[in-house]
């Protein structure tokens, strides 16, 4: 039995082949891995001709087992499916039923490539597992503990969707292009002569095509045989005043303006969805304007859980940027999955409940969890 | 960078019902057929009838192997070929019993038929007779049930299935791919009969349905007049030559290797059995050819147990594997009524010519080491 093997989870595309390639180059044991999550012909009406989300393709299969050939490393693909579909899929759209923005990436994060996959590891005889995250985790020397910070490509960070790794996970894990940019990474491809070089990246949602969230529902909803409870309602004013109708609140999400249908001389915004009225609220622009929110089921990654208020910048989407803030953390409910009370420096648009939130001291990832 | 073996471990080979290694003496009979006999075996000049007379030659080895007449042979590209050609020739118009637990050969063309019925199978995966007999109808024009499991080795009750279809006047096709070599045969009341080289030690792309004479056939490939037009395209000239070889060696010598693989195949039952708890041989209850066994571990999914046992050198294999090549769970498992979990927990091992005792016993222990392993890390299983 060869020791000390790595498991890279490998999606087909630039970054995973990547790092197959350089932990191979550096002489490591590597097996390559690609996770089946999601089956694109589950709802074929939803596939169009050039998709962009293109979870799980065969073409994606074949890409990953090509440079698996080429580097010479063993390659399998493991079937997740029943899990993803378990603990990512099926959140993803009770949530948007329940009138929140839900990050099936985080879930993904931290029930499947951070779990079953390191369970999967641990099972084959993996000491640990290395992904094409841009993030870059070390141990800290003095405390021991484990700490997550930005990667240097700012752009590609994708520590907003790791806020719920736990230091066990974190002392399996490897992230090697944490340290690297982007264009750094096309070049590498190159150089290890990996045929994927030029690849675009892959979009967010890997398992929605084009990102269209509602029709995956609709479609996912009509293949499970549910008629889902009818979420029609009527689209008020923040004072109450019905504006008009809506086709059912899981169209709708914090800060959305395309599809209100609704004329009133200046543009108007989604300010939040009722699930228990099935009224969408709409209203201006600064309507839109949070001092503060409470976020729940916080993981703190870098830090300890804290006992004393501290400041942080928040993130509250992947695409924000982090606004600073106060966090007040509750003393009956500090750490594990205690609750936080953020206090923004200056109001933020279109604070999202089921969104992540996380906190960040310069590049360290303090910790994160979930928007209210 | 140039590929070479990251990860190197002596390799062992477990997994024979999927394919075999050709045989050396095999290859070499192969070889100058390609670079010298060459010839198109229907052209009418000197290469063509050199190419004739291996093909002819080849046909009544293979025919020899099973109790049939040379006629009776029509080369296929292998197994599945010939079981599509068995159902589509006599199954699409009327209707067709098979089981449950067939081949994918047979299960997928059967669903391209517009009348099926797939009969189900017992705990040890086998047909009732009398269930096929129940199934039949007026317009049944074809019974399909393999002769041997490729998943668990069982053997169908094929005899009592032909006296069946005899006694129905209907045609009975059987899928013999994991038969031949492994276990006698006689074709009494079999009408269709799918074979292949490659699971006996011959080369791949080389097989044959034996269609007894008098039985309808229809071609699925149209061209030439090749096989008695029966199934254009250019002969597999040197296919068959290595097809006949294997043939040769099932009629002399694969009794007796039967008989020792039956006793490493026992040695490692009861070994595992008795060192790991909580394991079963699926399909033990049935009569099993020598080499295969499927066995099942309470609380290992087989997804893991495969890729260390493959880490550590040792080729086995479990289910299916689905177009990405991941696993799915076995439908044959799932046909003897083994839940989804159970059917997840089974990996099947079969033997062949090359391995050893010290082999085997190599694969005992990591089966036992990897096993435990996959334990410690489930805490479900208690």
């Amino acid at each position: 039995m060869p020791e000390n093997i790595t498991a890279v989870a490998m999606s087909g595309g630039v970054d995973s082949s990547v790092v197959a390639g350089l932990l191979h180059r550096n002489g490591e044991h590597v097996a390559g891995m690609t996770m089946q999550l999601w089956n694109q012909r589950r709802l074929p009406e939803l596939v169009p001709e050039h998709p962009t989300g293109r979870c799980c393709s065969l073409d994606d299969v074949y890409d990953a087992r090509h440079v698996a050939q080429l580097l010479g490393i063993p390659y399998y693909v493991v079937n997740f499916e029943q899990r993803f579909e378990e603990q990512v899929v099926r959140p993803f759209v009770d949530e948007y039923m329940a009138g929140r923005t839900p990050v099936p990436c985080t879930l993904c994060n931290n029930f499947i490539k951070f779990d079953q996959f390191l369970e999967m590891a641990s099972g084959i005889g993996a000491e640990r597992i290395a992904t094409g995250h841009y993030a870059r985790i070390a141990q800290n020397e003095e405390t021991g503990r484990w700490e997550m910070r930005r990667s240097v490509d700012q752009a590609k960070d994708q520590t907003y969707f790791l806020f719920g790794l736990k230091q066990d996970q974190l002392a399996r894990t490897r992230f090697p292009l944490g340290g690297m940019e982007k264009p750094q990474v096309r070049e590498l491809a190159r150089e290890l002569g990996i045929p994927t070089a030029a690849k675009p990246d892959s979009q967010e949602i890997c398992f929605v095509p084009n990102g269209d969230y509602a029709a995956f529902i609709d479609s996912y909803f009509k293949e499970q045989g549910i008629t889902p409870a009818d979420t029609r309602g009527e689209l008020v004013s923040s004072d109450g005043h019905v504006m008009g109708e809506h086709a059912g609140v899981h169209h709708f999400t914090v800060g959305q303006r395309r599809g209100l249908r609704v004329a009133v001389g200046e543009p108007l915004y989604v300010i939040s969805t009722e699930p228990a009225t099935q009224r969408v609220v709409i209203g201006r622009n600064d309507e839109l304007l949070r001092a503060s929110m409470r976020v729940k089921n916080v993981n703190w990654i870098s830090i300890a859980p804290p006992t004393e208020p501290l400041r942080a910048a928040v993130k509250i989407r992947n695409k924000h940027s982090a606004a600073q803030a106060a966090l007040r953390v509750n003393s009956s409910d500090v750490a594990p999955d205690g609750a936080v009370e953020v206090l923004f420096d200056e109001p933020q648009r279109a604070v999202t409940p089921g969104q992540g939130a996380v906190f960040y001291s310069g590049d360290l990832v303090l910790g994160g969890g979930w928007i209210e | 960078m140039d590929p070479k073996e990251a990860i190197s471990v002596p390799r062992y080979y477990f997994d024979h019902n999927a394919t075999t290694p050709v045989s050396p003496e095999i290859f070499a009979a192969m070889a100058p057929v390609m670079t010298e006999a060459y010839g198109n075996a229907s052209s009418i000049h000197y290469f063509g009838q050199e190419a004739r007379r291996l093909l002819d030659d080849a046909r009544r080895e293979v025919a020899s192997m099973i109790g049939a007449r040379a006629e009776e042979v029509v080369f296929t590209s292998g197994g599945t070929e010939a079981d599509n050609m068995a159902l589509f020739a006599a199954g699409r118009d009327g209707h067709v019993i098979a089981t449950a637990a067939e081949h994918p050969a047979v299960l997928q063309t059967c669903a391209q038929l517009p009348n099926a019925t797939m009969v189900p199978v017992d705990g040890s995966g086998l047909v009732n007779p009398d269930d096929i007999r129940r199934a039949l109808r007026p317009d049944t024009v074809l019974i399909s049930v393999m002769h041997v499991n490729n998943e668990l080795g069982v053997i169908q009750p094929v005899e009592e299935v032909a006296a069946v279809a005899r006694a129905a006047g209907v045609p009975f096709h059987s899928d013999g791919v994991q038969a031949v070599g492994k276990i006698p045969v006689n074709l009494a009341g079999i009408d269709f009969y799918s074979i292949s080289a490659h699971k006996i030690y011959g080369p791949k792309g080389a097989g044959a349905l034996f269609v007894r004479k008098g039985a309808a056939l229809r071609p699925l490939l149209f061209g030439g007049p090749h096989e008695r037009k029966m199934r254009a395209g250019t002969e597999n000239v040197a296919g068959a030559v290595g097809f006949a070889r294997a043939a040769r060696w099932v009629r002399e010598e694969s009794a007796v290797e039967a008989a020792r693989q039956g006793g490493l195949r026992d040695h490692l039952e009861q070994e595992i059995l008795h060192r790991v708890p909580g394991a079963y041989v699926n399909g033990a209850g049935a009569p099993r050819v020598a080499n295969t066994s499927n066995m099942r571990f309470d609380g290992i999914d087989s997804e893991p147990l495969l890729i260390a046992l493959d880490l550590r050198g040792f080729a086995v294999s479990s289910g299916s594997a689905c177009s990405s090549g991941a696993t799915e769970p076995s439908h044959v498992l799932a046909a003897m009524g083994l839940s989804k979990l159970q059917a997840r927990s089974s990996v099947r091992i079969s033997l062949g010519r090359s391995n050893t005792v010290e082999q085997v016993d190599a694969l005992i222990d990591a089966v036992v080491h990897v096993v435990a392993q996959l334990r410690k890390l489930a805490p479900a299983y208690a």
